[in-house]
Formats: C-alpha cells, structure tokens, sequence
C-alpha cells in the first residue's frame, strides 16, 4: 500500500477501535426512531415535495429575501449583518461584545459559528464562551471537533463523558450516571447563563416578512440563551430564509423526524428579536422580571462565506436546500461505523459535507473524505428535501480527479480512459474502467485469473493500484454471455412472441458471472417473451462511482445508441444489475439529453420486477424451476433507494421460497469500494452488521441481487451466492 | 367532544404528560392539585380564572425564578396531533416561567385547541405581524447526549396541562 493509502487506512481503524461503537449504537438508535416516525406520518412524501420546492424558490429569491429580513429585522428594533466571510462576521460579532463591555457569552448549539471558528475570535478578544447544547459542551470540555451534524458529540458513550467529567471537575464523588452528569452540567452551565452578558444562538430558519427567527432544540438551552441576557446575537447561514410562517410549517413537521426520529422537537421557538419578554436582572433577585433598567438588543448575523457563489454554481447549488438534520449521515452505511471524524470536514459531517466543505473552503477541503461516499444512494430518500447527495459527492470527485497529476505509473493503466480523464489518479482509472478490464480478462482466461494469483502480482496491485490483497479478483470466464446467447440454435425461441424484452448485461454478467445472464435468458422465455441481448456495453455506473463524469457521459450515449432501436421497436429492458437501473433511473438524468433519459428511465425494468410484471399478466410460473432450499436474500442498496426491492421479494414469496431479508442499508463492498486497500477494513466492518442478520441461517441459500453484494457475501460468509433469477432457472 | 381534544389528550397520554380537564368553577382545586409549591406564575387573561387568591405567586423575580418549583402560564394555542403547548411570549413573562421552574403548569382553553401544525399558522401570522414570539413546547426537557435519555435539562422535568372547558 503507498504511504497515503497507509495513512488513511490507519486514521480509519483507529476510529474504528476508539469512536466507532459508540457512533454505532448511538445512530443505530437513532435510525430506528427515525423509520419509526416516518412511517406513522402519511404526509412525509408530500411534504418533502413541498419543502424542497419551497427551498428551491428561496434559493432563487435570495437577494430579495435578504433585502426584506433586513428591514423587518431594523423595523423590529434589531440589526441586521451580512458578513462576506468568517473575518468579517467574527470582527461583527467581537464589535457587538466590545460595545456592552461584554465578559462572558453563553451560546446555544450552531454550526455555523463552528464553521467560523468564533469561539476563537471570542476567546481572543477576552469574552469567555460557555456552550450550553450539553453535546456542545462535552466537545468543549474535551477540546475536540463535533462528529455529527445533530450529536456532536455522538462518538462518545457515557463512560467516556464520565471519565472527561471526573477528571477536569474532579467532583466529590464521581460521576456515574447519565443523569449524574445531565445534573451537574445543567447546574455548571446554568450559572453561566445567568451570569452571562451576552446570548448567542444559530438560527434554523428566517421568516423574512418578519423577521423571526426559528430554533429547534430539545434541551430548552436555546431559549434560556436568548431570553436570559439582555443582549442576543444570532447567527446563521444567509441560505436559512423563508418567506414566512406559511412556509416554515412543512419544515417544523420534517426536521425533528429527519433528525432524531422525533414526531415534533421538544421547543419549536419563533422568537421575534428584540423579544418581549421582560429582562431578567439576576444581580437583583427580588425585582420583578424587567424592572431593571436593561433594555434588549438584538443583532442577526448572516454570513455568506461562499454560499452566494454556491447559488451560481448548478451542481453545489442544491446544497444550499440542506437543512442540518444529519439523516444523510445516520442513512450511510461507511458514517454508521466511523463517524464524522473520519466522514467530514472542519465542520460539517456526513453525506451533505462534500457539499458544505466544498462551497465554503474550495474543493481541496472535501478531498480527505469524499471516497466514503460510495454512491450507495441510500440518503437520497432520507433526505427531506431531496437533495441528490451522491451527485453532489459525484461532482466534487470529479473535480477533484481534474486536479491530481499524472503517474509515473501511467503505463499500468494506459488506454484505459478518454484523453479528457488521463490524469486521473490510477486506482480511480483502473476501477473506474472496469469493463474493458473485463474484456481484456475474459480473453486471455484462465491465464488472466492465473496471473492475478500470484503472489508478487497482489504486491504490486496494492502497492501502486491500491487494490487490496485481501480480496479474491473476480474470475473471468472465457465464454461470456453474448457467445453463449449469439451459439443457442434458435437464438431467439419465442421470436413471434408480443411481449419483447431486451436484456441489459454489465460487463460482470458478461464476463464473470455469466450464469445469472444465462439464467435471467431462460427465465424470461419460459415465461413466454421474446429474448434479445444488448451489447455489453459498460452503463458508466464504474466511472461515475470513481467520479470521472466524462467517461460516465460517453458510456451512457453508447448504451442509449444500443437500445435506442429497440426502444423505438416496443421493447423493454431488463436490467440484471441494480446498479446500472439506478444509473438508467437517476444519473443518466445529468448524462443524457431529457427525452432519451426518460424514455430509458420509464422502459427499464430491474430483472425481476419484470418477471412479477410477466406473472402477475398472466405469464405461467409453473415452467419455473420449483423451490428447493429456503433462501436469506439481501437486496441491493440502490435497488432499495429505487423501491424494486419488493418484487425480488413478492416473486420469491409467491413462487413458494421461504425467505428472510436484510435491512441494512449496504452490505459495504458498494462497488469497488471494498477492493481498495485504504478501505478494506472499513468495508469488512461495514459487511459485520449484515453477516450478524444472517449469522443464525446456516441452512439458508445466500441470495443477492448486485454483484458487489455478491463478493461481499461470499467473503463475510464463505459460502455461495445466488442471483434471485438463478433460483427461478428452469435449467437448459 | 371535539376530535381535536380527545386527540390532544392521547397525544398528551402518549408524550406521558398529566393533563386535568377542568371548568372556571373548578379551576382553583384542579390548580392546586396540579402545582408542587412554591409556584410562580404570570395572569392568564382568561375570563372567569385567575391566580389571585391560589398559592401562585406573582409577579415573576429573578428569584422565583430560580426557586419555584412549579411555573403557571397559559397556551395561548394547543396542537392535538403533536400535544403541542403553544406558549405565547409576553412582558409578563409567560415565556421564561414556562422555562425556568422543574414544573411547568399550562391552562389552556378547549376552544384553543388546534389540530395540526398547519391550522396554527394563521395565530402564529398574526403575532409575528406584530412582533411577538411563540413557543411550540412539546412534553419536556430533554437531551441525550450523556450517554442516555435524560429528562429535565434548562427546561421543566414535568408539564402539567389544565384544558379549560368553557361554558
């Protein structure tokens, strides 16, 4: 392995061994609440249809809103900032504590004065800064970075924070338990907020007709925050504005669910700054509240810092829609097992954070990070607007890759990508072109398979190639699918048959694992249809999952030039990998002109969604081979983010299989993802949480429905696994 | 009954937050069942209920504040679905007693009761109009982030709700 890999790797399993089972159980718990609370609430769909279009009119709106929070807020009494960086908006802020000869400053919890390090600036002016988000103020007591959008400090388990506690309060007794230490905390930060001259929160959203401003907490510190001191600062990202309350409804209902699986939070507050609520004068316990001579002031800050030049830019823009639940973090199977201090920035965490990073601190800033996207699409549907994560971390790689310079190794890859991508980085080059490697395999089987056996040929995969040693390579097979399908006499059985389909194979069914392509053929006749084979040609799923967007675009225009004829002939396709029908369904959306990606997009099948379709129009399931062994089936996570999961499922069921499922999000291989040396750790740990769901079913056949799950498996498990088409197979 | 209220009281149920369904008449005994002494509270502008002559005392100090138990204050609104208190701000001080005491004690009248969070915006439009501030409080206080669920953190431990019937 090269030094950087090494040093990835090394980062990676010490979080694995220090953070990742707290960040484990802790989101684990999380994502059962959220499912929870999403399922018993009808109108989720609609909703994030609503809030995202909402978001994109805001986006669009900008400026105007801005201009309009400026004179609600300054009619209100308050003052409005827009600060163009991190600079500005600190030297703002320090300004307003200078002018009250402000000492101390209790602050609710906001990533946006992460994202600015203003505690710093605070520190460095001489206002001390109490957190009192207790998360917040663990991270504070510990001196650390947070690893979760919502949880902070969601990598620590309660002996840790205990052990923290102990050792910097040194209390008479210890600190044992949770509520131990929530006691303690509340009485500690309590002081502080009583004490304080000043309040500062974030904002979760602005109405900008008038001027309210939205905080969403569960502890109540919020609302202490800005009510106690007579002075509030809040400050937030310029992209939070709303119209008005009208618009802020779908969001109130979706980000406690989205977030932490709660039907509504706990305090919902929609302050209008300067609050009437009357100041509170600790110093004189006896006055009634406001009879001091304070008066309230108010300051919204609202910081730019790039997101203006996000809204430009129509890849990043939709990052901007984001609204800080962290469901794209807790959805992701690689963030499930080593947190945020491995899957983020400076400040922001999780799927969302290539986004984040890369508007506010240029591209560079996502680039430790970006591979543990692996495109596994499962945050698409937990994203309650629906922002399109793995496209944002698509785009951002892709960018990255225009960046990185050429190779000495160079020749080891040569020819394998368009002149567009050559300087690509070699690992990226050689998954990313899987295909042709495929091709050139199967020609040259078995010596291929022979060669990438030895031993020295594995050291230098790893070595320069990054391709981990752990890994068996897949096993060409000298007879690809298109010869056995172009040798069969008659070719095509059911030639008169009014129901045509046209197979699409990957380059794996092709040249790999040829039997499932045999068996998807003989299933799809038996059941009556006319069969026809397209080209083996490469959907561009290998490509974009290495981010090289230029390739992906080439391969989707052969692919629609293949199948546009039959198309146009009232075929349909059926697609044997999950993969590739994600890529037909959701990216060719960014790879091919509108008309073709629809046309593609409506027409395509997953394999055994048309073999429900097939039977449930009446197609005679009896020619089907009968059910032997009772299976343990794992869907594909793109299949599953699709919803084609059920058929698999329901024809199984219906044809008499006695089935168990997975529900983990992704088996951890996702591609080649598992095959890179600095990620082979990561993608076992990731593959741990579904072998304990089928540990106790022994006498179970292993079922998957992507090839990717299908290596996994074989490697967790040790065992065989089937293609669902292949347990149908009527047989020669 | 109105659908909205028994909602807001399974919700209430669900969320295991006390509630006592209450008339002007009975008001004083139901209040002084629900507060643990000492209490504060701010007036609750309701016809025909008041907290003179209760235990509650007021007006809100800083002291009180930090020192009473129990914090009496009206909802301005409730949402059934959710068993929202909408907690209105005002100079009273209705916002930081609901905050501030272990216990907090909200009336609200049963014609407030609202079903959802949409049929809450026309009262929420109309305060912010006129620059003022609401709460949506739902059960109480609570974190996780020592390890494990904890109730009662800056906010109350324990919400009391007193749902005025109307004659």
């Amino acid at each position: 392995m090269s030094a950087e890999r090494r040093r990835k790797a090394e980062k990676i399993r010490h979080l694995l061994e220090t953070e990742g089972d707290a960040v484990h159980e802790n989101i684990t718990h999380m994502n059962a609440e959220r499912y929870d609370a999403i399922e018993r609430f009808d109108d989720f769909e609609a909703l994030r249809e609503e809030a995202r279009a909402i978001k994109e009119d805001a986006i669009a709106d900008l400026p105007a809103l801005v201009e309009q929070v400026r004179e609600s807020v300054e009619a209100n009494g308050g003052h409005l900032y827009v600060a163009d960086d991190a600079a500005d908006a600190n030297r703002y802020i320090t300004d307003v504590a200078d002018s009250k000869d402000a000492d101390t400053l209790v602050k609710s919890k906001s990533m946006t004065s992460e994202e600015i390090e203003m505690n710093d600036a605070l520190e460095a002016a001489g206002v001390d800064v109490w957190e009192t988000d207790l998360g917040e103020f663990v991270l504070q007591v510990a001196d650390e970075g947070p690893s979760h959008l919502i949880g902070p400090s969601l990598h620590r388990s309660r002996e840790d924070v205990a052990d923290l506690f102990n050792e910097v309060f040194d209390p008479e007794e210890p600190f044992e338990t949770a509520e131990e230490l929530t006691a303690f905390a509340r009485d500690y930060l309590g002081e502080k907020i009583h004490a304080a001259d000043m309040g500062m929160t974030g904002a979760n959203f602005v109405l900008a007709d008038s001027g309210t401003i939205t905080l969403v907490t569960n502890e109540g510190n919020a609302r202490k925050t800005a009510v106690t001191p007579d002075t509030h600062v809040a400050v937030t990202g310029v992209e939070k504005i709303l119209p008005s309350v009208e618009e802020l409804q779908p969001f109130v209902e979706l980000i406690s669910k989205t977030a932490t699986g709660q039907d509504i939070s706990q305090y919902v507050s929609m302050f209008t700054p300067p609050v009437d609520s009357p100041t509170i004068d600790f110093e004189n316990p006896d006055d009634p509240l406001g009879s001091g001579d304070g008066e309230r002031e108010f300051h919204l800050v609202l910081i730019d810092n790039g997101r203006l030049d996000m809204r430009e830019d129509d890849q990043l823009k939709e990052t901007l829609y984001c609204i800080r639940c962290g469901a794209c973090a807790n959805s992701c199977g690689n963030f499930q097992h080593v947190g945020g201090h491995a899957f983020g920035g400076e400040t922001y965490t999780g799927g969302i954070a290539t986004g984040w990073e890369a508007g506010l601190r240029g591209e560079e800033a996502a680039d430790e990070f970006n591979d543990l996207c692996t495109g596994c699409s499962r945050c698409v549907n937990a994203c309650p607007v629906k922002i399109d994560i793995p496209w944002i971390n698509t785009v951002v790689r892709d960018r990255l890759n225009g960046d990185a310079t050429p190779s000495e190794f160079e020749f080891l890859v040569e020819g394998l990508t368009p002149d567009a991508e050559d300087s690509v980085d070699l690992q990226k080059r050689l998954f990313g072109n899987f295909g042709t490697l495929a091709e050139l395999g199967s020609k040259t089987a078995p010596l291929s398979n022979w060669t990438a056996k030895l031993g020295p040929v594995r050291s230098l995969m790893d070595e320069y190639l990054g391709v981990s040693r752990e890994r068996d390579l897949p096993q060409f097979q000298r007879e690809t699918l298109v010869e056995w399908f172009e040798s069969r006499r008659p070719r095509a059985p059911n030639a008169d048959a009014t129901r045509k389909v046209l197979l699409y194979p990957d380059a794996y069914t092709n040249y790999v694992l040829v039997e499932r392509g045999k068996a998807a053929v003989r299933v799809l006749e038996a059941l009556g249809a006319h069969v026809e084979l397209a080209s083996p040609i490469e959907s561009g799923r290998a490509p974009l999952s290495q981010g090289m967007i230029d390739t992906a675009s080439e391969q989707a225009d052969a692919v629609a030039a293949d199948l546009e004829p039959y198309l146009e002939a009232g075929f349909d396709v059926a697609v044997i990998e999950p993969s590739d029908l994600a890529a037909f369904r959701r990216e060719y959306e960014y790879l091919l002109p509108e008309a073709a990606h629809d046309r593609l997009a409506e027409n395509s099948y997953d394999v055994m969604e048309y073999v429900y379709g097939l039977l449930e129009n009446g197609a005679d399931g009896s020619t089907l081979a009968a059910p032997e062994e009772p299976v343990a089936y794992h869907s594909h996570c793109q299949q599953r983010t699709l919803g084609v999961e059920a058929y698999t499922e329901a024809v199984l069921e219906d044809h008499g299989f006695d089935v168990v499922t997975s529900d983990v999000e992704c088996c951890g291989m996702a591609g080649s993802f598992g095959y890179k040396s600095e990620y082979y750790e990561l993608s076992m740990d990731v593959g741990e949480d579904l072998y304990e769901q089928f540990a106790d079913e022994d006498d179970r056949t292993l079922v998957a429905s992507g090839t990717s799950c299908t290596e996994q498996m074989g490697d967790l498990f040790g065992r065989d696994v089937t293609h669902p088409v292949e347990l149908l197979d009527p047989g020669p | 009954m109105s659908t909205a209220l028994s909602t807001f009281e399974s919700s209430l149920d669900r969320l295991e937050v006390g509630w006592t369904r209450t008339t002007p008449d009975g008001f004083e005994d139901a209040l002084a069942s629900a507060i643990d002494p000492p209490a504060v509270g701010v007036p609750l502008g309701i016809d025909g209920v008041s907290l003179d002559g209760t235990a509650v005392e007021t007006p809100p100090t800083p002291r009180l504040l930090r020192e009473a138990n129990t914090g009496v204050t009206r909802a301005g609104k409730a949402i059934a679905r959710y068993g929202t208190l909408v907690v209105d701000s005002d100079p009273a001080g209705t916002e930081p007693v609901s905050l501030y005491p272990p216990t907090h004690v909200a009336v609200v009248r049963e014609s407030d009761v609202l079903p959802d969070v949409e049929s809450a915006s026309d009262h929420l439009g109309v305060r912010f109009a006129d620059g003022g501030s609401s709460v949506f409080a739902t059960g109480v206080s609570s974190t996780g982030d020592m390890g494990a669920l904890v109730e009662g953190v800056h906010g109350p431990k324990h919400v009391h709700v007193l749902i005025l019937e109307e004659r």
